[in-house]
């Protein structure tokens, strides 16, 4: 039920990488806290479900098939989300691959590209027509999900961390060109969250949970809702004055 | 309702950010002790914040003096049943640099700002932990972050509050405590009304804020509201900066 009280109570609201892991928890939570719409953008046809799901909530939704790194399908999801909703009050640019592990000698360079194209790229293209379209608005918030990575550097992921760093620097430089018409960009630096991206990598290396769970002062890893909600804040007008921020949700694993 | 059946500690509750806190603490359905020099300013805020249900009040807290908090913690206890959240917010500020700063200016800034967020952390763990975790929310500055002309001990004492902060949430995750620091801006507050008088010094201050206006004491306590609530039970050790992009250049 929308919820007036909801801290994104009659928003339209958009997702990248909606059909799972923080996106879906996002894209759920988003409805949850009174969204009046949320479009869910995927390449993976499980964002339809997530619409579904999202509807018995009680907010509107739409799945866009949707690869981040090619602007016509970046330009025809925001084309698409506004002629069906209206506006765009937010959007949580979250799409994002870990590509392969392996040392920066052995990195393959096709891997390298494809890092870069979906997760520097991809959110850069994704900002360049949400921008358009909320200046025409005159206003409105994103986020942009970078990682810890996107902090401090990371064993076997020189395209990873050059990515997320890389989004840290985009979110600041639209949050400075853009402060003054009335929207706001942020970014999120989740630590390691249970999604099947991070249960992928878990699969391929048993020993490897066990080893980051014992770094993990909390004693776990975060769940995707804990992240969603960060996005949620973000995005709503409670974060008014936070802009070119990267907010850190990593129970504690960066500070030390 | 995000702080419903939570009770909350808030220093320099009696006004600026500190009162801002507890109103939006207070109608999201906590209830909280005021903690303050400030003894009728804070006597009025509690009492028009109490309502039926006595949900808020005010307990004289100098933050430098242990005695002190031992008292107001006794205090919260025995009118509320329970402590889940701390807010450390009282600050001073003075505009003095190296040479104009004398050794006792130095020292009153440090106490305030850096030894009272540490004796606020050491004066409520113990209930924390009896507690099963609680939220300690330590406010620094952005200039706690990063550096300015002529104002030498308030930036020692906030970058202080950055640290600690970091340590304090590393010392208590395993008790279910979570630490993190705010980093406020420009904002619109007692503290800095005789800066923003100035309209030289307001008008640089709305030239280096990238979203162009003064922060207002709400926005603050948003920030502080969001890291105090279990929405945010994955964050510690972390900086929330609110300061209209003034740091993201």
């Amino acid at each position: 039920m929308a919820d007036k009280t909801g801290l994104l109570h009659g928003k339209v609201v958009l997702v990248t990488g909606g059909a799972s892991g923080i996106g879906r928890a996002s894209a759920l939570l988003f409805a949850k806290e009174g969204a009046r719409a949320v479009v869910i953008a995927d390449v993976d046809e499980r964002g339809r479900e997530v619409a579904g799901q999202v509807k018995g909530l009680g907010a509107e939704a739409l799945f866009l098939p949707c690869n981040v790194a090619l602007a016509r399908d970046v330009e025809a999801m925001v084309k698409e989300a506004v002629a069906r909703f209206g506006r765009l009050d937010g959007a949580f640019n979250n799409a994002g691959i870990d590509g392969a592990t392996a040392r920066t000698a052995d990195y393959a360079e096709e891997e390298w590209d494809r890092v870069i194209a979906v997760n520097l790229k991809g959110v850069w293209l994704c900002m360049k027509y949400e921008l358009q379209q909320m200046t025409a608005q005159e206003g409105g918030a994103i986020v942009n999900t970078a990682s810890i990575a996107g902090m401090v550097g990371w064993r076997g992921a020189s395209a990873y961390t050059a990515s997320k760093q890389g989004v840290v620097a985009l979110t600041r430089t639209a949050a400075l060109e853009y402060a003054r018409s009335g929207i706001r960009v942020n970014a999120l630096c989740p630590g390691v969250v249970r999604t099947p991206m991070v249960e992928r990598v878990l699969a391929h290396n048993p020993r490897l949970e066990e080893v980051f769970l014992r770094m993990e002062p909390l004693g776990r890893f975060a769940q995707p809702e804990e992240v969603a909600a960060a996005a949620a804040w973000l995005l709503s007008d409670a974060s008014s004055f936070v802009t070119g921020h990267c907010l850190v949700v990593d129970g504690g694993l960066t500070i030390q | 309702m995000r702080l419903a059946g939570k009770v909350a500690l808030i220093t320099g509750g009696a006004g600026g950010i500190g009162g801002a806190t507890a109103r939006l603490f207070v109608k999201e359905g906590a209830r909280v002790a005021l903690g303050d020099i400030r003894e009728e300013a804070g006597r009025r805020l509690a009492e028009a914040l109490a309502g039926e249900d006595r949900r808020a009040i005010f307990v004289r807290l100098d933050v430098t003096q242990e005695e002190d908090w031992k008292k107001a913690v006794e205090a919260t206890l025995e009118a509320f049943g329970r402590l889940d959240i701390l807010v450390n917010n009282a600050g001073i500020a003075m505009r003095k640099g190296v040479q104009g700063t004398s050794l006792s200016d130095w020292e009153k800034t440090m106490a305030v700002n850096a030894t009272g967020v540490f004796l606020g952390m050491k004066a409520v763990v113990e209930v924390m932990k009896r507690n099963g975790g609680g939220s300690i929310i330590n406010i620094s500055s952005i200039y706690g972050l990063v550096g300015s002309a002529g104002r030498i001990p308030y930036h020692a004492s906030k970058g202080a509050v950055t640290v600690v902060t970091k340590a304090a949430a590393l010392e208590l995750a395993p008790y279910g405590i979570r630490v993190n620091s705010v980093h406020p801006g420009f904002i619109d507050t007692p503290m800095t009304a005789p800066l923003l008088a100035d309209e030289r010094t307001r008008q640089w201050m709305l030239n280096a804020t990238p979203i162009g206006r003064i922060g207002r004491p709400e926005d603050v306590a948003y920030g502080i509201l969001y890291l105090a609530s279990d929405e945010a039970s994955f964050v510690t050790g972390s900086e929330l900066v609110i300061d209209g992009g003034y740091t993201a250049q």
